[in-house]
């Protein structure tokens, strides 16, 4: 019985799925709505169980509890080929022995429609690859083969487009081009895509929403500016982009704001990024937010005092520093090259500063080195 | 500077070191010419001696003939033994081949207890003496008080082309993404279509030289037929016991053709292949 692709049209639900491999739980209780229409990521290093959880939706395993609901339909236990789900393979996997053209009408001739030229070749235009109909997938490049592997399966229209690190096999270039055409084809064709990947650039460049996850759970779980701005665990903190932590104690409230005191200096921050359970926590500031001046000058804003240049490079549209603190910590400052200032040298005392909207507030008891060791480059699970 | 080197006359390369360069460049060339040479000499003397008008022993060159070609049924019995050999060739290789791989998939697929032991026992045919294998399958048959003829010819060659046809498909099989099956069934093929769509066209190569291997294994396996075949002649037979008298210039027309066809068979498959990745 294949399910009736327009009543299953709508959210995708997860309900407390679990995935276990004996003793292993690659996917740990996990509930997850993504929003019909959305363009939505799945982001974790290697192992995190992002992979896992896409296969359960595509329906190539099965969980062991929990439940999978694409708009009132419960699939489960349904089998690959029932659900209105297609999904863009790793490496592809492109029929070798069908010609292009056959390959992208697979999946309309196994629904037994007779006429498929006109789908195809739409398709094949909106992949800007007309000219290959007749060719065999090993004659095309691998950004070619990409494309097809996406026109193959939205040609299907399924309800649920499903994206298994599909840019993990092409070079850095061909990856931010296709990052852009593949967001637009989403938003031309309408369909709510599933993108899995370990690359948080690309997921933060492609989805509307993201879902950070690690050890078979969602650590969080927002729009990009949401999880780059007010991460609110380590994890994510350090796995999107870097981050300056520094232990500190909540000394009181001031209004909408706490005060903390970071070894003997006071800060504030807004209380609602505030994530601290007690009065320990870590105060988190992204390495651009920070201005560095020299000691004397006026500051606005929090400021850390007593800090000294340890490096300093030169990166072209920023130069970035290491500030080593009165307190052994040393902190990554990334400044613009755009006022003219010349910049620091090493050994220099400096005065750090930055607008209290932009710390966020860590649980003190966090492990502050999560999300770093893992290396996002690595070979995708 | 630069002049210095202009200047210089350019030295003769002495003859002998000529002649070691040239040997060096060519040495694979040589080597190759040999081999294929080892090769080729038996089957280049059978095709010649397919035109001996040889009369009633063909070991010694009387003169050219097309005699034989035109009648390569000429000597007594040695059509009805092609035949049989041919009849129980493409029945063996057509049971070997299906059972062979169907195996193939099961092992090469699926996990199920007894596994690696089957994975192991496929082999033991192939590391059998024939002489004992046709010696037990002959005693086996007397037990059931089968006869030996025909049929359990057959079934004899069934045995022994199957572990080959299972080692050779399960080859196919070990290098055929489970990708590709996946994506078939995302692509809305049941189990049926995407073993027939997918799995099939992909492992067909492998299918196809273990259908060769097992038929060639089979027409001219001698040794286990002899025990079992009784009183039909098969055409090793047939060559085995003209041997005594003089092997007819007949059997040289049919073992070249058999040649030719095989290779002409190899010959469309290498095309077919270039046509495919073109």
């Amino acid at each position: 019985m294949a399910i009736d692709p327009i009543l299953a049209r709508g959210d995708l639900r997860l309900t407390r799925i679990t995935k276990s491999y004996g003793d292993f739980k690659a996917v740990d209780d996990l509930t997850l709505t993504i929003p019909k229409g959305s363009f939505f990521a799945l982001l974790g290093p290697s192992g995190c169980g992002k992979t896992t959880t896409l296969r359960m939706v595509a329906g190539l395993e099965e969980p062991t509890v929990g439940s999978i609901h694409l708009g009132d339909t419960d699939i489960t236990t349904t089998r690959p080929y029932q659900r209105p789900i297609n999904t863009v393979f790793q490496n592809y996997a492109l029929f070798p022995h069908l010609t292009i053209f056959e390959n992208i009408a697979f999946g309309l001739r196994r629904r037994g429609i007779k006429d498929v030229k006109e789908q195809v070749d739409k398709v094949l235009n909106l992949v800007e690859l007309p000219h290959l109909a007749q060719r065999k997938p090993t004659q095309l490049s691998g950004g070619q083969q990409q494309r097809i592997a996406l026109a193959r399966a939205i040609v299907n229209r399924p309800a649920l487009l499903l994206l298994d690190e599909p840019l993990g096999a092409l070079d850095l270039k061909l990856r931010r081009q296709m990052q852009i055409e593949l967001k637009w084809i989403q938003r031309e064709v309408g369909l709510t895509f599933v993108h899995v990947t370990h690359d948080q650039e690309e997921a933060m460049t492609m989805a509307d929403t993201i879902a950070v996850m690690n050890e078979g759970k969602i650590e969080q779980m927002g729009t990009p500016a949401d999880l780059y701005d007010d991460p609110e665990t380590a994890f994510v903190a350090n796995f999107l982009g870097q981050s300056n932590l520094i232990k500190g104690k909540i000394d009181g409230n001031d209004g909408d704001s706490v005060v903390i005191n970071l070894f003997g200096q006071k800060i504030s921050m807004p209380k609602a990024r505030s994530h601290a359970v007690d009065s320990s926590l870590y105060a988190g500031i992204r390495p651009e937010k920070f201005r560095i001046t020299r000691t004397g000058s006026a500051f606005r804003g929090n400021t850390l005092t007593g800090g000294r240049v340890e490096d300093v490079s030169y990166i072209g549209v920023s130069t970035q520093y290491v500030v080593a603190m009165p307190w052994g910590q040393e902190l990554m400052v990334f400044e613009q090259n755009d006022d003219g200032v010349p910049p620091f040298n090493k050994g220099e005392e400096v005065v750090i500063s930055w607008e209290p909207s932009f710390t966020f507030g860590l649980r003190g008891d966090e492990d502050i080195e999560a999300g770093t060791e893992v290396n996002p480059e690595e070979t995708p699970e | 500077m630069s002049t210095k080197i202009k200047d210089a006359t350019i030295p003769t390369i002495p003859f002998k070191a000529r002649l070691s360069r040239w040997f060096g460049r060519n040495l694979l060339r040589i080597y190759m010419i040999f081999g294929f040479s080892y090769l080729f000499i038996p089957v280049a003397y059978t095709f010649a001696f397919s035109f001996n008008d040889s009369g009633k022993s063909n070991l010694i060159w009387k003169g050219f003939t097309l005699d034989n070609w035109q009648n390569p049924c000429g000597a007594p019995q040695i059509c009805n033994a092609l035949g049989n050999s041919i009849k129980i060739g493409l029945l063996a290789t057509t049971f070997a081949t299906i059972l062979g791989t169907m195996i193939a998939f099961a092992i090469g697929r699926y996990q199920f207890k007894g596994r690696s032991s089957s994975n192991l026992l496929i082999f033991l045919p192939m590391a059998t003496p024939e002489i004992v294998l046709g010696a037990s399958l002959l005693s086996l048959f007397l037990v059931f008080k089968i006869n030996p003829g025909f049929w359990p010819t057959v079934i004899a060659h069934v045995m022994f082309c199957i572990s080959f046809v299972v080692v050779t498909v399960k080859a196919r099989i070990a290098s055929l993404d489970p990708r590709l099956e996946q994506a078939a069934m995302d692509l809305y093929a049941n189990e049926l279509e995407t073993f027939r769509r997918v799995t099939l066209p992909l492992v067909a190569p492998g299918i196809a030289g273990a259908a060769l291997l097992a038929f060639s294994l089979s027409f001219d396996d001698f040794i286990i037929t002899n025990f079992n075949s009784g009183t039909l002649i098969t055409f090793p037979k047939f060559v085995y016991v003209a041997a005594a008298r003089g092997i007819p210039a007949q059997a040289n027309v049919i073992g070249s053709s058999m040649f030719f066809l095989a290779l002409a068979i190899v010959i469309a498959g290498q095309l077919v292949n270039r046509k495919k990745a073109r």
